[in-house]
């Protein structure tokens, strides 16, 4: 081992410490939390996880989140395969303002739409579904993707579709027998980083659900504030909140590095 | 060379209509409520540019964009720098690779929230890790809920723990592109890790480089939850930045008015430093 490589080593031990506090009080009483400081628990205890398995309120959080970013990632790669493809192989009118103006919408503060998101979709007939927050997220995970999935499609040469014609395919068989395949390490990536920042956003979910579809992050602040401070559910809720996003990253880990470097300005 | 064809607007359409959706009727919204004044039922009355003119003189406004700017300012100049230096110092193949950029993923993969009570946690004085270990251990009194100095480093360590994985992956994607013919050559004429660095490497992470810049500017300048679930703000005002400030007013306050206005004034700020920095960094490729 060289000596260089102690840098990421330190840095990830500096990003593992505050995720191992996480851990290790999620099973800790609540009592041994505010008692006193210890390095491991003292009296190991699945208490903390036991209600939330158990208590709906608990698990229902963890299926509404995971139910709308499912949409959300299916909604924003499915709209943003064709518009990625015109991006990267046509000329159009207006299409460099086009993507400018999806990327601004990247560039707007949650907070700004907050209040407005939540009259539009209450006019709409929406408030409170799982849709709504799918919808909503798309504000900044379409445009997220159609940049990305236009980096990986200008990397596959043009011959390819061209020569696809001359084999006589139509459009839709050529785009989902040759085309899809092609590209599906770019397809991953976008519906990681997709999957990814509609699980982290809480400000938009709270603002448009209120008990049918509220988020997990939702029920942690609620139990904050209402039930004392029960740290030790706290942070197993907390822990839980990392898995699904642990899972998904091993999905792609070979290709997070290739992802970026594809994906251009 | 791309074809001109205008029927490729049907393939953009769905996006278009999603994205309007989304970013058109709210922004609509803000803009008309920012033009007038409400008193509740419903009940409006024109108030033309008064908000702006009020809101562009007003201190609390200015101090908010302020510490909105050192925040940003400071988390950029130290992720950056770090993220770099990590990246080059990253094997370039082998079984622990996807093990490091898997575990430096995880933090961006954790909800907001909970990475805003995950530090306050942490930083207990008594009874977290870190809030233990410096004033017990070191001896250094530390409470981010008394000390403004104390929350402020506090924010700005936890952002670094948050984001820096971002800039270290798309550094790394940038230099796994770089050819190996590249460092050979390098090596026969001879030149200095430093040389190798401004000259090969750098000028490769160029776009990647760019792209982290302005992610990280924008998602900086947006920031809410995180610093609002660790600090709510405090203590005092000292670390209210922004769009907390923007929350109190709106919400708090139910000043749609002031809120509104301040929304469309942050909004233009954002925008117009992204394109800066998207010009700068992008200026010697059109040369």
């Amino acid at each position: 081992m060289q000596k260089r490589h102690l840098i990421p080593l330190v840095y990830i031990l500096f990003l593992l410490l505050p995720i191992y506090w996480l851990v290790a009080m999620s099973f800790k009483t609540t009592n041994e939390i505010l008692s006193g400081f210890s390095l491991f628990p003292q009296t190991f205890t699945l208490a903390n996880y036991r209600t939330i398995f158990t208590d709906p309120t608990w698990y229902w959080g963890y299926i509404n989140s995971i139910l709308y970013v499912s949409l959300n990632t299916v909604i924003s790669v499915v709209v943003a395969l064709p518009a990625a493809y015109a991006f990267s192989r046509y000329r159009f009118l207006g299409d460099k303002h086009l993507f400018f103006w999806l990327l601004t919408n990247r560039m707007a503060p949650a907070a700004v739409f907050a209040l407005p998101f939540f009259q539009l979709y209450s006019a709409v007939g929406l408030f409170d579904t799982h849709i709504a927050v799918a919808l909503a997220h798309c504000l900044f995970n379409i445009p997220l993707a159609v940049w990305i999935l236009e980096g990986f499609m200008g990397g596959v040469p043009k011959e390819l579709d061209e020569t696809a014609y001359v084999d006589g395919y139509s459009f839709p068989r050529f785009f989902t027998t040759i085309f899809l395949p092609t590209i599906k390490a770019g397809v991953g990536v976008t519906a990681f980083f997709c999957f990814m920042f509609s699980w982290v956003e809480l400000l938009l979910a709270k603002t448009l659900t209120a008990v049918y579809a509220k988020p997990i992050a939702a029920t942690m602040t609620k139990t904050a504030s209402s039930a004392g401070y029960e740290l030790g559910l706290l942070a197993a809720a907390g822990t839980l909140t990392i898995i699904p996003g642990a899972i998904v990253i091993w999905f792609v880990r070979n290709y997070i590095a290739k992802g970026f470097a594809l994906g251009r300005v | 060379m791309k074809t001109v064809n205008q029927k490729a607007w049907f393939f953009v359409l769905p996006v278009l209509l999603l994205v309007a959706f989304n970013a058109l009727v709210p922004i609509m919204t803000v803009v008309n409520y920012s033009v007038q004044e409400t008193f509740g039922n419903n009940q409006f009355f024109w108030e033309g540019l008064g908000w702006f003119q009020q809101l562009l003189r007003s201190e609390r406004f200015h101090a908010a964009l302020g510490r909105q700017f050192l925040f940003t300012g400071m988390i950029l100049a130290i992720e950056i720098p770090l993220g770099i230096v990590i990246a080059l110092s990253m094997p370039k193949k082998g079984f622990w690779v996807p093990v490091c950029l898997v575990l430096m993923a995880l933090p961006m993969l954790i909800p907001w929230n909970v990475v805003g009570s995950m530090w306050n946690i942490f930083t207990l004085p008594g009874i977290g890790l870190m809030g233990y270990f410096l004033n017990e251990v070191l001896g250094i009194p530390y409470d981010m809920t008394q000390q403004p100095i104390a929350a402020w480093i506090t924010i700005i360590v936890m952002d670094v723990w948050h984001w820096t994985s971002l800039v270290v992956l798309l550094c790394y994607a940038g230099l796994v592109s770089i050819p190996d013919a590249y460092y050979q050559a390098a090596k026969i004429d001879g030149a200095s890790p430093w040389k190798v660095f401004r000259y090969i490497q750098l000028p490769k992470m160029r776009t990647v480089l760019t792209i982290a810049v302005l992610l990280r500017f924008m998602d900086s300048f947006n920031i809410y939850t995180e610093p609002f679930t660790l600090t709510g703000g405090g203590p005092g005002n000292s670390t209210t930045l922004l769009s907390i400030d923007l929350v109190k007013i709106a919400l708090g306050q139910f000043d749609l008015g002031p809120a509104a206005a301040m929304s469309l004034i942050y909004f233009a700020i954002t925008l117009f430093v992204s394109w800066l920095f998207y010009t700068l960094m992008t200026r010697d490729d059109q040369r």
